[in-house]
């Protein structure tokens, strides 16, 4: 195989991979029973899923401007998903400072 | 004529489901939410369309702009949701509808019935952008050849700026906005508001830049630098200007004093208003770009953080 037939195949893999945990981290949203576990659902697929989408499309870009480019669209998502997640999550802590039953902690 | 695509059906589908949930649902902070994610369904359908610019612009000022609006007026409305206690008459909600429906069938009829093909100044603004020196025709289009729009858009904004002040009563006057303050925010926000600005900055200048060349500008700059403003005021790391702050004010209209500026320049220079010397066009576009995106984002955040509250409701000054 051609270098150029193996990077079509890596980028397929990848992408498709990463569809999977965003089509995963969807049906978690809609089926889990908690506000916790349900943002964990959905940070798992903007981290893993993104993140292996814009690893997919990486050698399709000839440009190392437009590699950092993606990197930096996955960098925010992280940071915009960890952020939003932490959020979330504190809005359902009681107000007396105790922390919830579930996903405290520093993840 | 082709089939289209299952994505742009998928798509189609969407908003026309979101738009009918925003319209259906009674609780005001879902319809706000819906509407949030049905501006950015609308941006995807722009790009399927090609247009970018307006693609941003959707997601920039359409989606999330006026959807931070939308969610604090909501979050301001008195607890027992008014739409649910005080809901017009089916009267009421039957001419509503009718005015709606109407408008928009007018719409669709002014679509459907376009002549074919339809009147298009396209190919005139092709044939003619060379001589601006920006290689994006949505920019030459907005600062060259009908700059006089762009230029009453952005003194329309300034306008806005000041009828939202007046709405200020008497004692606030001189205090700061208080729109967006809340309680102390929790320290995940503050860090993002620490981390996040500079490349929000970046990005900023870099949509302004290749504005010229590439779908971006001015607005689409003004609308992130505004919402890293905004972020850093909600976070509380830094409390808003006073209205009365002469150099913010100063920042607000500058980009329209400059806009004018050259423009009359261009009366003498170039013989009409708004004209620009040849060979100079591009400089003065990206200048006037500038000028503009600073004002633009100052009225933006500041249309975002409301009208001026007393300084003993302001809280804890930093």
């Amino acid at each position: 195989m051609s270098a150029v037939e193996i990077s079509t195949v890596f980028t397929v893999f990848a992408v498709s991979l990463g569809s999977l945990f965003f089509l995963a981290g969807t049906l978690g949203l809609l089926r889990l029973p908690d506000t916790l576990t349900r943002l964990h659902a959905l940070t798992k697929a903007d981290n893993l899923g993104l993140g292996l989408i814009v690893l997919g499309l990486l050698p399709q870009v000839s440009s190392p401007l437009g590699w950092i480019g993606l990197i930096a669209v996955w960098l925010l998502a992280l940071l915009a998903g960890a952020t939003v997640g932490q959020l979330l999550a504190g809005a359902l802590r009681p107000s007396d400072g105790t922390p919830p039953d579930r996903g405290g902690g520093s993840a | 004529m082709s089939l289209p695509a299952p994505v742009d059906l998928g798509l189609a589908a969407l908003v026309l489901g979101l738009a009918g949930w925003v319209i259906t649902t009674s609780a005001t902070y879902r319809a706000a939410e819906g509407f949030v994610a049905y501006g950015l369904v609308l941006a995807l359908v722009w790009v399927r369309l090609g247009s970018v610019d307006v693609a941003l612009t959707e997601a920039a000022l359409g989606s999330g702009l006026t959807g931070l609006l939308l969610l604090r007026a909501a979050a301001r409305l008195p607890a027992d949701d008014p739409a649910e206690t005080t809901r017009p008459g089916p009267g009421v909600r039957v001419v509503a509808a009718v005015l709606c429906t109407a408008v928009a069938g007018a719409l669709a009829a002014v679509v459907l019935l376009l002549p074919e093909p339809a009147p298009s100044l396209a190919p005139a603004v092709a044939a003619n952008l060379s001589a601006t020196g920006v290689g994006n025709p949505v920019t030459g289009v907005l600062l060259a050849f009908r700059a006089v729009d762009t230029l009453g858009e952005s003194i329309v904004l300034v306008l806005a700026l000041v009828g939202l002040w007046s709405l200020a009563p008497d004692d606030a006057w001189g205090g700061r906005p208080g729109f967006l303050r809340g309680p102390a925010a929790a320290s995940p926000l503050r860090f993002l508001a620490q981390v996040l600005p500079p490349f929000g900055i970046l990005v900023g200048i870099h949509l302004l830049w290749i504005g010229a060349d590439h779908p971006g500008g001015k607005f689409q700059g003004a609308t992130v630098l505004a919402a890293m403003w905004v972020l850093v005021l909600v976070a509380g790391l830094r409390q808003p200007p006073r209205v009365t702050s002469r150099p913010m004010r100063g920042l607000a209209v500058f980009g329209s004093l400059v806009f004018v500026g050259i423009g009359t320049a261009g009366a003498w220079l170039a013989g009409a208003f708004l004209a620009y010397p040849e060979g100079l066009a591009k400089p003065l576009i990206l200048s006037i770009e500038t000028a503009l995106m600073l004002s633009v984002a100052v009225i933006l955040g500041l249309l975002l953080a409301g009208p001026p509250e007393p300084d003993d409701a302001a809280g804890v000054r930093s």
